[in-house]
């Protein structure tokens, strides 16, 4: 039975920032949302209330850094750069700024729709020069992010996980690194986030079916490890598999892709995940059911590579995890 | 480095040095000069304290933008001196004001004379708009209403450093459209910055015109005071006024100057181009050579050779 952590990020947050008081917490009213609330409560010199105006937050960060404090800023990743998205580059990004950018409710993981759902992120942040980006895929990566960020000679932006968070991993992220799930042969299968953790669901019924994966987790886009990726892309027989919770476009695939093109490879890729729509307020399971990247959409992308039906059903994956809408580990509001 | 001049004297050393550019260059951003020289003169020749200038007076070329590989890269911040906890920290918001900029780095005797003719040239770091390695720039500017959210946060990051120094920013009273200026005072309201301040030239003019016609903003000092800043305005061209304006108490409240002023202030024959003021570039070499002769004289020097 997998472990499920309870909020890591408010425990990983607290011990560490506590320790530095240069680092100073910058919260755009979402405090619960975002899990420094008991950071607030114990540490309230090293926390500055930014309330909901993001484009001062943005700028008022970079003021910190230039007066020698290290701001991590804490809101939902779609409001670190759709409205702000000016201030992230002329205030952050441009000068190099070490500003940890936390942002929470990556692509789907969020009930409240569009406006919420940061589902074009990865591919923004990974074009703008001098941006790191890191996403957490498990309790154990949620537990290395600020170390890990705090290290950047940079920015940093971070998609984050919070709530009930799965263990799936026992070492430390280590940046641009990419982890190497299951060895196979015969599919590349290249997971992030939270995909990771439904991709692991259909682990079972594919080795019952005799498919050989080579399964590789990616929390690092930038730096990425291109290298690693070519040699392992090199020697799968039948194609790449992409999971990702963000657009198709811009993210994790069209990344594949591009090493793909560079490198003349003659390897098909599918891509899974939001093609070219925006989504809709649900469960998590839902909609990457809805929106064909859960693991039963990655059952029939293998099966295309393949070329015959698998005769793997829904029920013989494992179950998904649903977690409650409400409980104690998540925020009173969204 | 101050007192050496008067602070009447170095404005009008900056019209006459923007204007000789203009004329030689067939344009340049003109009418600024005319606004905001004596706020300049002061706030270099009085008003902030800070140390003499710590780059070298003929600005050094372009040397990369911030990059994890480019390890000399330097903003333009020594111009203003180093950065310590007893000096103010100055922020040039209006980084289209470039050029007044560096003819006010020249006057105040910060920047070499030469600094100028390297204005806008390919490789150059006097940039025709301000960047942040141009001399006296610390940041990107160039889009309006980042310059007070950012001075707002070196502010709060100074009180916490407990420094003595204040933290200033220039500003133009066209950015005062942008909502950004409004949230970043907002949160120095809240947090008691009274560490920071600002002169605002309200010279009226935007891009399209006059503020009036393409977006008329009202009683700015009303919204200010009712934003809970203390503000506080005066004639933009009175120095006297302005160093009276600095002495208000403002305790744990921003302290916001607007400063009034005229944008063909001491070169009356710009008006003739008004509203068209934002960037003066000649139609022909008529206007040209009769600009040339009647703000001369009205400066006080010879026709300018080009």
């Amino acid at each position: 039975m997998i472990e499920i952590v309870n909020k890591p990020y408010s425990y990983t947050f607290k011990n560490y920032a506590s320790k530095n008081k240069k680092i100073l917490c910058l919260s755009g009213d979402l405090t619960s949302s975002c899990e420094v609330d008991s950071f607030r409560d114990e540490f309230p010199n090293q926390f500055v209330s930014m309330g909901m105006a993001e484009q001062n937050m943005m700028s008022f960060a970079g003021g910190l850094s230039m007066s020698g404090f290290i701001p991590f800023i804490h809101t939902f990743g779609v409001f670190t750069y759709r409205r702000p998205y000016d201030q992230l580059l002329a205030s952050i990004a441009y000068p190099r700024r070490k500003i940890r950018i936390m942002g929470f409710l990556p692509g789907i993981t969020t009930p409240a729709g569009m406006t919420h759902q940061a589902i074009e992120d990865i591919s923004i942040m990974r074009t703008i020069p001098n941006m790191t980006v890191i996403e957490t895929g498990d309790a154990t990566e949620v537990e290395s992010i600020c170390e890990v960020a705090d290290k950047v000679d940079g920015p940093v932006y971070c998609r984050m996980l919070r709530g009930s968070v799965p263990r799936l991993f026992d070492t430390p992220l280590k940046l641009s690194d990419i982890r190497v799930l299951n060895s196979g042969t015969d599919i590349l299968l290249i997971t992030s986030g939270i995909c990771t953790e439904e991709a692991l669901r259909a682990r079972a019924a594919l080795v019952n079916a005799g498919i050989s994966i080579l399964h590789l987790h990616v929390h690092t886009f930038k730096p990425f490890n291109e290298e690693k990726i070519l040699d392992l892309l090199t020697n799968v027989k039948l194609g790449v598999i992409t999971m990702e919770n963000h657009l198709v476009n811009g993210g994790l695939g069209t990344m594949i892709s591009e090493i793909i093109s560079k490198h003349g490879l003659p390897k098909k890729l599918i891509k899974l995940g939001l093609k070219d729509t925006f989504a809709h307020g649900g469960s998590k399971q839902y909609l990457t059911k809805y929106y064909g990247f859960d693991a039963y959409a990655l059952i029939k992308s293998i099966e295309k590579f393949i070329g015959q039906e698998l005769n793997i059903l829904e029920e013989d994956l494992e179950t998904a995890r649903i977690e409650n809408v409400h409980s104690l580990s998540k925020a009173e509001a969204l | 480095m101050k007192n050496k001049l008067n602070s009447e004297d170095i404005a009008l050393g900056i019209r006459r040095r923007v204007f000789e550019h203009c004329i030689k260059n067939n344009g340049a951003y003109l009418s600024q000069a005319c606004s905001s020289a004596e706020q300049l003169a002061w706030l270099y020749n009085e008003a902030l304290n800070i140390g003499d200038s710590i780059m070298p007076s003929i600005p050094e070329s372009f040397s990369g933008v911030p990059h994890i590989n480019n390890k000399n890269y330097k903003t333009g911040a020594g111009y203003n001196g180093p950065i310590s906890s007893e000096y103010d920290r100055f922020i040039f918001a209006p980084a289209h004001y470039a050029l007044v900029a560096y003819a006010t780095l020249i006057e105040v005797g910060r920047m070499a004379p030469e600094g100028l003719s390297m204005f806008n040239q390919d490789g150059s770091s006097v940039e025709i708009i301000g960047a942040e390695h141009s001399p006296g720039m610390e940041m990107h500017n160039g889009t309006l209403g980042i310059g007070l959210s950012t001075a707002a946060g070196i502010a709060y990051g100074r009180k916490l450093n407990k420094d003595s120094g204040d933290t200033c920013v220039f500003m133009s009273d066209g950015e005062l459209q942008e909502g950004q200026i409004w949230e970043a005072l907002q949160v120095s309201v809240y947090y008691k910055l009274d560490n920071l301040w600002a002169i605002v030239d309200v010279n009226e003019q935007q891009v399209d015109g006059a503020m009036s016609d393409v977006l008329d903003i009202g009683n700015i000092q009303k919204k200010i005071n009712s934003f809970g800043a203390k503000c506080i305005e005066i004639d933009g061209h009175d120095i006297e006024a302005m160093r009276q304006a600095k002495k208000e108490k403002h305790k744990d409240q921003p302290l916001i100057i607007l400063a009034r002023t005229s944008p063909y202030k001491g070169m009356e024959y710009l008006k003739k181009r008004f509203p068209r003021l934002h960037y003066v570039r000649f139609k022909s070499e008529e206007e040209r050579s009769k600009m040339n002769l009647e703000i001369s004289k009205e400066l006080g020097i010879d026709p300018i050779e080009y």
